[in-house]
């Protein structure tokens, strides 16, 4: 019936059944289905971690465990012939150096990587720096654990003249190059995230490069920016295997760059496969595991608090 | 404000055999005009006529896109704008006014003291005093006085582009270019700023794009006609509806009958 198409309309619309589901109906509701899922698996997923690794470390929280001494005690003695101490103060304290001294190599080098490649350069530069950039963000932790153990080691003997080059200084280097590539990727894509029409309509008014950049881009790309020193900050404190290598894993509260540390995340590595199942020790790990988890969740949260702060005024 | 001493006493900006091409494809050619100190230069035409085009090349605003290309002089003052080595100074004494309202993400205040400050002026009582006039100017200081910490960019579409003109008035320019500024503002505003426009003339020399002929009749002294590139016509502007113009595609556009 190719004669009139108009007609041909008006025939599919009186024949609809208001009563009936049609396929259309039913793939949509598919689909909101398949969508459900996987937006809660997640959750459930990040719900599944955390009820397995506080049930793990349950029996220490519950039975050994005394939380003054959990959290106050700088020494970690899980293996004593005498008493048993799990204090994680000195694991705490030595993570947290790490990663203070890592924020403050990184922040300084991706920051200003960032600013060069998203307002500075253009065209193929601007790619090849991403790519390489990008590249530098998949080398494996072993390989900067390595080099912190073969060269820096080696290179702080030499230069500071000290006993031993496994220290803070090391893994805080190592770990800020290490953090630096990905906080340079987030940080670049909120700077390009600020419309042209901001750096135009500044720069129309007579603002120098650097005025558009400090006065406009930095302050309209702020959320970003902290998003990307909070993802370094999380990668400090979840990193294991270069801080294992580059710490020198001696318990011990720092007192200089120079001092050995050892971290939350390594001890659980090195310990957990000598742990007989079900062990104080073993639970004690667990607990340390809760403990991070907890951390980076406040981290999270933090940075979830502030960017919301910040879209609010 | 005095003169410029190289050019005939009243020319704020002339324009020689202007050319502007988007890679190959050619947006302004040929046009010759002067701008003269004081007068407010109501530019009208149809979309595609280069009339924006020739705003952003006054600006040099050619800088921030490679595409495009400029040939000919524009002198501004008597400089030619393409041999300015401080083009910051340069933009400074030009305010512009974007069609699309571009409130910057910072404070209603900072958007207008950005100017200033940019130009170094760091007394808090001063730029306290000058955002207060230029948002007056611009009609909009009843709307946001009580909110002058609140985020520009969160302004409606027309509070923006009155916070774009305040900006662009808080450069104390010698030159203001308005492109199309009343698109998203209601008819009364308009009017409110139109006024203002006419009192600056005393103090500034302003362009005025315009697709609204009759705005263009309500303040532009003179009115030149573009279209497809060119600058078919310049003339005073009650000469435009008069009828005591030379070309009959500016009779036809004046009276509505193009195309």
């Amino acid at each position: 019936m190719p004669a009139n198409p108009a007609r041909q309309t008006t025939e599919v619309l009186s024949n609809t059944d208001f009563d009936h589901r049609d396929l259309d109906w039913y793939i949509d509701r598919g689909v909101q289905i398949l969508v459900f899922l996987g937006g809660i698996s997640a959750i459930v997923f990040i719900l599944g971690i955390f009820i397995f690794i506080t049930k793990e470390g349950l029996g220490f929280i519950l039975e050994d465990f005394s939380f003054r001494e959990f959290l106050f005690s700088p020494t970690w003695r899980p293996t004593s012939e005498l008493k048993e101490t799990y204090g994680i103060l000195a694991l705490v304290a030595g993570t947290a150096s790490v990663t203070g001294l890592a924020m403050l190599v990184a922040i300084p080098f991706s920051l200003g990587t960032a600013i060069f490649i998203a307002e500075f350069v253009d065209g193929k530069t601007r790619e090849y720096l991403k790519v390489t950039v990008e590249l530098l963000a998949a080398i494996p932790s072993v390989v900067w654990g390595f080099i912190g153990l073969s060269i820096m080691n080696p290179l702080i003997i030499d230069v500071f003249d000290v006993p031993v080059g496994l220290n803070v200084l090391n893994a805080g280097i190592i770990l800020g190059l290490m953090a630096a590539p990905i906080m340079t990727s987030i940080a670049e894509d909120a700077l390009k995230a600020v419309p042209d029409r901001y750096r135009e309509a500044a720069e129309a008014m007579g603002a120098t490069h650097w005025q558009v950049i400090y006065k406009v881009v930095l302050p309209a790309a702020k959320n970003g920016l902290l998003g990307a020193v909070l993802l370094g900050v999380g990668r400090g404190f979840g990193e294991t295997m270069a801080v294992l290598m580059a710490t020198g894993h001696s318990i011990n509260i720092p007192t200089s760059v120079f001092d050995s540390v050892r971290a939350l995340t390594a001890t659980i590595a090195a310990e957990l496969g000598e742990t007989a199942v079900g062990s104080p020790h073993y639970q004690a790990l667990f607990t340390i595991g809760v403990f991070l988890f907890v951390i980076t969740f406040c981290i999270n949260l933090t940075a979830d608090l502030i960017v919301r702060g910040i879209r609010k005024e | 404000m005095v003169a410029a001493p190289q050019s005939p006493a009243t020319a704020k900006l002339e324009v020689r055999d202007l050319a502007i091409n988007y890679g190959t494809k050619q947006a302004v050619s040929d046009i010759s005009l002067t701008i003269r100190e004081n007068e407010i230069f109501g530019i009208i035409g149809p979309a595609n006529a280069g009339k924006t085009s020739f705003l952003k090349a006054i600006n040099r605003m050619e800088d921030f896109d490679t595409n495009m290309s400029v040939a000919g002089q524009i002198l501004f003052d008597g400089v030619d704008t393409r041999q300015v080595r401080n083009v910051y100074g340069l933009r400074r004494r030009i305010g512009v006014v974007f069609p699309l309202p571009v409130g910057l993400p910072m404070t209603v205040y900072d958007n207008v003291a950005l100017a200033p400050r940019l130009a170094g002026v760091r007394n808090k009582a001063e730029l306290n005093v000058i955002v207060e006039r230029c948002l007056h100017r611009a009609a909009l200081w009843d709307e946001v006085k009580d909110r002058l910490n609140a985020l520009g960019s969160l302004l409606s579409g027309g509070q923006q582009q009155r916070l774009t003109i305040a900006r662009a008035l808080s450069q104390e320019p010698d030159l203001l270019m308005l492109d199309e500024f009343s698109i998203a503002i209601d008819p009364v505003t308009t009017m409110r700023i139109e006024d203002v426009l006419k009192e600056l003339r005393q103090e500034m020399t302003i362009i005025l794009v315009t697709n609204l002929v009759q705005q263009a009749r309500r303040i532009a002294d003179r009115t030149a006609f573009f279209l497809e590139g060119s600058c078919v016509e310049i003339a005073p502007t009650e000469d435009l509806f008069t009828g005591e113009v030379s070309d009959q595609r500016t009779r036809d556009y004046v009276e509505g009958r193009f195309g």
